[in-house]
């Protein structure tokens, strides 16, 4: 029945039936609607969306804010003075103010989300890890307004009545910090707004770095327990190192979301327009001036203009803050 | 401590002149899982300077075994053992023992090269540093000499400073064993050390082991029946968490006492 050069393609066929006679392998080419063709146009058009969306949403802040940025010139960028009445508008007090309070929040929250992360991992016995993890899960799932709120009614109170007299009393005589804590203890300002921050955006770090630990090889970190290294030693020299990239993205991710946040800071930053070496006294950010004054601005005014180009710089500072992390990853491989 | 000449009986193919002395004694090892009893019973001597070689299928107990050694197990909550190790007139299971003085004391190497993150030079001087304080010229010369030993100097001595990573698989294995060597332990434990290495990687680390049990007591956990032939002095057979039978290699390949081991090593299960 089988001639001999049919050997192979018997072969093939008894994989499938065993008895039939060998069916003759047909390249057929598939319809458009149900080949790799069509499958591969549509995952084009989802990415390519992507990128419309994000493209869209820069220029409709860019060409938004032409008008300010025409009005304005640099001055925009490097003038504090945003004032309504005489229609002056000037970018870089709320600038300051974000990138200020991010800078506060990141400098408290990646000791703690370090911390936790380190002790979440390495330390915490498996049932109590997994409590805790699932609890700082919830906390990164909180609403930022309850922050806002929680913030404005305990943070604010608590910093107006301990922390800043203390701190007022410690250094208001120390050279070079003495800047830093002068001025009326009201509570609401800098400090606060990147204290609230900080308590913010430490469980997102916090959840990302421990992943980042987690898929740490268990053979390297027990090569490095095999040498007789403490945890300590192997987290500070073996993980850390390691997973190096994965904890810049956990810090860009908890950046990226103080940059941008607006409730939480809306409620305790503040909201005055202004410049200084004070941690104590009220600033603004550029979402929560951008939230606080859009509604009182009339469509085709100078100042609508100006709070569609302050969120144009918000957007490029955010794009900023992702490429630094990237060349940073770059480096490293 | 006891010096015992062979706990198996026949001494005909012993290789060294004097009868050995054991390095570590084990005694009624029972070891736990959670509940699941891993190992039972197990009581077993592993001689000085001698290769000996663990065998038997996946899940018998062998791997289990090498982690007690070193107290690997201690990192994962739910694992214990019962019973004792000496090692050096020293109970290994005891609580209060010092982890990390033993760990250097009984170094190892696993079944994968795990190169740390960083230079050939401080991988090896990162487990020297955790015991000891040594001079610029004095970690020089340990790297020098231990890469040497792992014959792995020639190959990268021009390239000390640059990330582990960038060397071969069987370098990096080497370059593994010389940062085991380095911080001087007594016992260096390998758990299948040339299990991602290809045939001449493999042959080299073979080599070296003959080259190392002038100076350490060497335990080899291995799924290759003639890697154990080649290599060990002794091998223990393994199975379902008993060790069924201890001997030197020559008996344990060619006339095995146990019907199980002769039953393993002709490959009729396993």
């Amino acid at each position: 029945m089988f001639g001999g050069s049919l050997n192979s393609e018997r072969q093939m066929t008894t994989v499938s039936s065993v008895a039939e006679p060998a069916p003759v392998m047909k390249a057929t080419k598939p319809s458009f609607w149900q080949g790799d063709q069509f499958f591969r146009l549509v995952v084009l058009g989802c990415a390519t969306l992507v990128l419309l969306v994000l493209g869209g949403l820069v220029i409709a802040m860019g060409v938004g804010g032409l008008q300010a940025f025409r009005v304005f010139g640099l001055d925009f960028v490097i003038s504090n003075v945003w004032n309504p009445v005489t229609n002056q508008y000037g970018a870089l007090a709320p600038l300051f103010g974000t990138i200020g309070s991010t800078l506060i929040a990141v400098a408290i929250a990646l000791p703690l989300a370090f911390g936790s992360a380190f002790w979440l991992t390495a330390i915490a016995p498996a049932a109590l890890a997994e409590a805790v993890g699932t609890a700082i899960q919830l906390l990164a799932a909180v609403p930022s307004i309850i922050f806002g709120m929680w913030g404005f009614f305990v943070v604010v109170p608590f910093m107006a009545q301990h922390l800043e007299p203390i701190l007022h009393h410690s250094f208001a005589h120390t050279p070079g910090i003495r800047w830093l804590v002068h001025g009326a203890p009201f509570g609401t300002g800098l400090l606060t707004g990147g204290i609230v921050l900080a308590v913010m955006i430490t469980p997102f770090i916090t959840a990302v770095m421990r992943d980042v630990f987690l898929v740490v090889p268990p053979m390297l970190k027990e090569s490095a327990y095999g040498l007789g290294a403490t945890r300590w030693e192997v987290i500070r020299r073996v993980v850390v190192p390691w997973s190096r990239a994965g904890m810049i993205g956990s810090v860009v991710l908890g950046l990226g979301r103080a940059l941008g946040e607006t409730m939480a800071v809306t409620f305790v930053i503040g909201n005055a327009n202004t410049i200084g070496w004070s941690l104590f006294e009220p600033r603004n950010t550029v979402a929560s001036l951008v939230a606080l004054e859009f509604p009182e601005s009339p469509a085709g005014s100078l100042k609508l203009s100006a709070l569609l180009a302050l969120g144009f710089l918000l957007v490029l500072i955010s794009f900023g803050t992702l490429s630094v992390a990237r060349w940073f990853l770059r480096e490293k491989s | 401590m006891s010096v015992i000449a062979n706990t198996s009986g026949t001494i005909a193919a012993a290789p060294a002149p004097f009868p050995a002395a054991v390095a570590l004694e084990v005694r009624n090892l029972d070891f736990y899982y959670g509940t699941h009893k891993a190992l039972n019973d197990i009581s077993l001597d592993y001689l000085s300077r001698r290769v000996t070689a663990m065998i038997g299928p996946s899940g018998c107990g062998k791997s289990t075994l090498l982690r007690i050694f070193n107290r690997m197990y201690d990192l994962y909550p739910g694992q214990r053992a019962e019973g004792s190790v000496l090692f050096d007139g020293v109970d290994i299971l005891d609580r209060a023992l010092d982890l990390n003085m033993l760990r250097s004391r009984i170094g190892m190497v696993f079944q994968k090269p795990t190169p740390f993150p960083m230079s050939v030079y401080d991988n090896i001087a990162f487990g020297v540093r955790l015991h000891e304080r040594l001079s610029r010229a004095e970690m020089d010369a340990r790297v020098e000499d231990v890469l040497t030993r792992v014959a792995l100097w020639k190959e990268v001595r021009d390239r000390l400073r640059a990330p582990a990573t960038g060397l071969s698989g069987g370098q990096q294995q080497r370059l593994c064993i010389a940062r085991t060597i380095a911080t001087k332990p007594e016992v260096v434990l390998l758990d299948e050390p040339t299990s991602a290495l290809d045939p001449i990687s493999t042959a080299r680390i073979e080599e070296l082991l003959d080259e190392l049990k002038r100076d350490f007591t060497i335990v080899i956990v291995t799924h290759n029946m003639q890697q154990a032939a080649r290599c060990a002095d002794r091998v223990a057979f393994f199975y379902l968490g008993n060790l069924i039978e201890v001997d030197t290699a020559d008996q344990i390949f060619t006339n095995p006492r146990e019907k199980q081991t002769q039953d393993y090593i002709t490959g009729r299960f396993g």
